[in-house]
């Protein structure tokens, strides 16, 4: 192909009808590619789960589905609170400074609205797999005489502790996620919709 | 007979096509054991094609559906265990062939002038496989299933920005759902098969076009007889043909062994948690992809510190991609005036050796816990990430070793007893 002896007019012509015609292809193409985002169904999904916690003895995790995804409640005992303040410097993030990674009211030593009950979604920030509960601290959970009690992902090698908080050197970067979530009653809990600040209606 | 074929040449150049592709297509006399596994890659594309299309007939790509109508193949559909098994035990062979097959490039520097866009091809060729079988695997919607597509799918969310919208894009919904394996098997059925076809059909276009190499790593064209045809050469139809057939005969046989003594192969070729349908809320916990995908899940996992500012998980994904990326750059980096291993010297030998020991390595502890000591001395993940080096310094290193190693002369012609 010799563009030698090409007649200018001709060139400009055809570079502009070649231009146009990719713009065209991208017109024509962005349908297709718009119809494989998550659609109108699936946006709608998700309404908000209702939990009730009072039959959740301490030191007792119970998962519940919300979104197809797990959430994890876990009531905690004293013990494991106590857990959460010490050996901090072990923590990639043990303020929670990543703020999507939990809602405003949660973002606390123990990420939760009460100390006691643990709400998390139970998906590792790493890959996407759910990290097996391995609540009791010591040698018994398999993790080394260390392990102060947490969550471990199989997939990946994963640690998160009594909170949600990623250890360091472990392939997830950030904290587990709290969902938003709000208290119906001191029983009940509602997973999907924020609690209200102290004060508002 | 003869008129007919006149007639046909006249409308369609039949004549032409079988003379140029086999009858006179002249490649080197001294193939050998390594040249049987491109013939049985296509054979085992023919293969999944063709049971594909009967899978497709009873299979129900719905989340609800989905687990039962394998299943019901398994059990109702008459023969039907043996066509699914067909297909889950040729997904494994096709890597074990084109794993050979691509073995055999590095022996003997396939990929080296004028073949480098063969070479090319034949890594995107790989690449859609890749894409195909991941795609698969996610369709009888078993918790392996689930879990494998899962994290798989959320390695794009690692990239900065676009990342968590890519994932959304890629599953069609904010989780791995009926959405997801509904688009899988639109991909698995249709779009990735037609791709890898025509990958292949110009795969052989270009081989046809530059002609084959061969154990020597000599161009068999540079020395032709009066008649143009190289003196080096064979038609390839009948005597790789018939070759091949004994090729075929050989495959078949253990590959049947496996379609009905071992179908599952000890979880090798299909796990056991993938016999357990999916469950959202539970992952199993010996999460881990099939045998061929191991080697990049440990590089994946291989990476568990953070540095230059960028988090380890991001740097998994970056390394897992460049392991792939680095085969197409081979062709660039090899400077080493031999082609085929024979007339190399002992750095090439060894960088070959601890590559291939490094892939299998890297293999092994895929399937593996990272924080157990299953090979010797430390742990898994810290092999991991001495396989990881290793690998990558095969192609780092590559124009240092490949220019200074000592080589032997190549001959004018192939070595032929």
């Amino acid at each position: 192909m010799s563009e030698e002896g090409m007649n200018p007019r001709r060139r400009r012509l055809l570079v502009i009808t070649s231009g146009l015609g990719v713009v065209g292809t991208v017109f024509a193409l962005t349908p297709f590619v718009k119809s494989m985002l998550p659609s109108a169904r699936a946006k709608a999904a998700g309404a908000p789960v209702e939990v009730d916690i009072s039959k959740i003895e301490p030191g007792q995790l119970l998962t519940v589905e919300w979104r197809g995804q797990p959430v994890w409640i876990l009531n905690r005992t004293p013990a494991m609170l106590k857990e959460l303040t010490e050996d901090t410097s072990l923590l990639a993030d043990p303020n929670s400074t990543v703020t999507s990674q939990q809602p405003k009211y949660a973002q606390n030593l123990a990420r939760s609205i009460k100390p006691e009950y643990l709400v998390l979604v139970g998906i590792c920030t790493h890959l996407g797999c759910s990290p097996s509960p391995r609540l009791v601290a010591g040698a018994a959970s398999g993790l080394g005489d260390n392990w102060p009690g947490g969550f471990f992902c199989p997939c990946h090698g994963s640690k998160f502790d009594l909170a949600g908080r990623v250890f360091k050197n472990v392939p997830a970067p950030i904290n587990l996620r709290v969902p938003p979530y709000s208290y119906l009653s001191d029983t009940r809990i509602l997973i999907g919709v924020d609690q209200k600040e102290k004060g508002a209606a | 007979m003869q008129k007919l074929l006149a007639w046909i040449d006249d409308r369609f150049p039949l004549t032409k096509v079988w003379e140029e592709h086999l009858s006179k297509y002249y490649a080197p006399k001294n193939f050998n054991f390594w040249y049987y596994f491109g013939s049985l890659a296509l054979l085992i594309l023919v293969m999944q094609i063709f049971t594909g299309i009967f899978l497709t007939m009873n299979y129900k790509p719905d989340t609800n559906l989905a687990f039962a109508s394998v299943e019901f193949i398994m059990r109702d559909v008459d023969w039907g265990w043996l066509i699914r098994y067909l297909h889950s035990t040729g997904a494994s062979f096709f890597f074990i062939v084109v794993y050979l097959h691509m073995f055999r490039g590095l022996l003997y520097g396939s990929y080296r002038n004028p073949r480098e866009l063969l070479w090319l091809i034949g890594v995107v060729i790989y690449v859609a496989l890749m894409a195909e079988a991941f795609m698969g695997y996610l369709l009888p919607w078993g918790n392996m299933s689930y879990w494998g597509a899962q994290v798989i799918i959320n390695l794009a969310s690692a990239i900065p920005v676009v990342g968590n919208g890519l994932s959304e894009w890629i599953r069609g919904d904010f989780v791995v759902s009926d959405a997801t394996l509904n688009r899988f098997f639109a991909f698995h059925v249709i779009a990735v098969p037609l791709i890898l076809v025509a990958l292949v059909f110009v795969h052989i276009v270009a081989l046809h076009k530059v002609g084959s190499n061969n154990p020597d790593g000599v161009e068999i064209k540079k020395k032709k007889g009066p008649d143009g045809i190289p003196l080096d050469g064979i038609p390839f139809h009948p005597y790789y043909t018939v070759k091949d057939i004994v090729g075929v005969t050989v495959f078949l046989i253990i590959f049947c062994a496996v379609v009905f003594f071992a179908p599952e192969l000890k979880g090798w070729f299909l796990e056991a948690d993938n016999f357990v349908p999916a469950n959202v809320l539970q992952t199993p916990p010996d999460i881990k992809p099939l045998w061929y995908f191991t080697p990049f899940y440990s590089i994946l996992r291989a990476n568990t510190h953070a540095f230059f500012g960028i988090e380890a998980k991001l740097w998994g994904v970056i390394f897992m991609g460049l392991a792939i990326v680095a085969l197409f750059f081979l062709p660039w980096l090899d400077r080493s005036p031999a082609k085929s291993i024979r007339y190399r010297g002992w750095m090439y030998k060894t960088a070959l050796t601890i590559f291939v020991a490094s892939f299998l390595l890297l293999g092994y502890l895929g399937v593996k816990k990272p924080d157990d000591i299953d090979f010797i001395l430390f742990k898994n993940v810290y092999w991991a990430q001495i396989g990881t080096i290793l690998y990558f310094a095969f192609f780092v290193l590559m124009p240092w070793y490949s220019k200074y190693d000592k080589t032997k002369p190549v001959p004018e012609r192939v070595t032929w007893k």
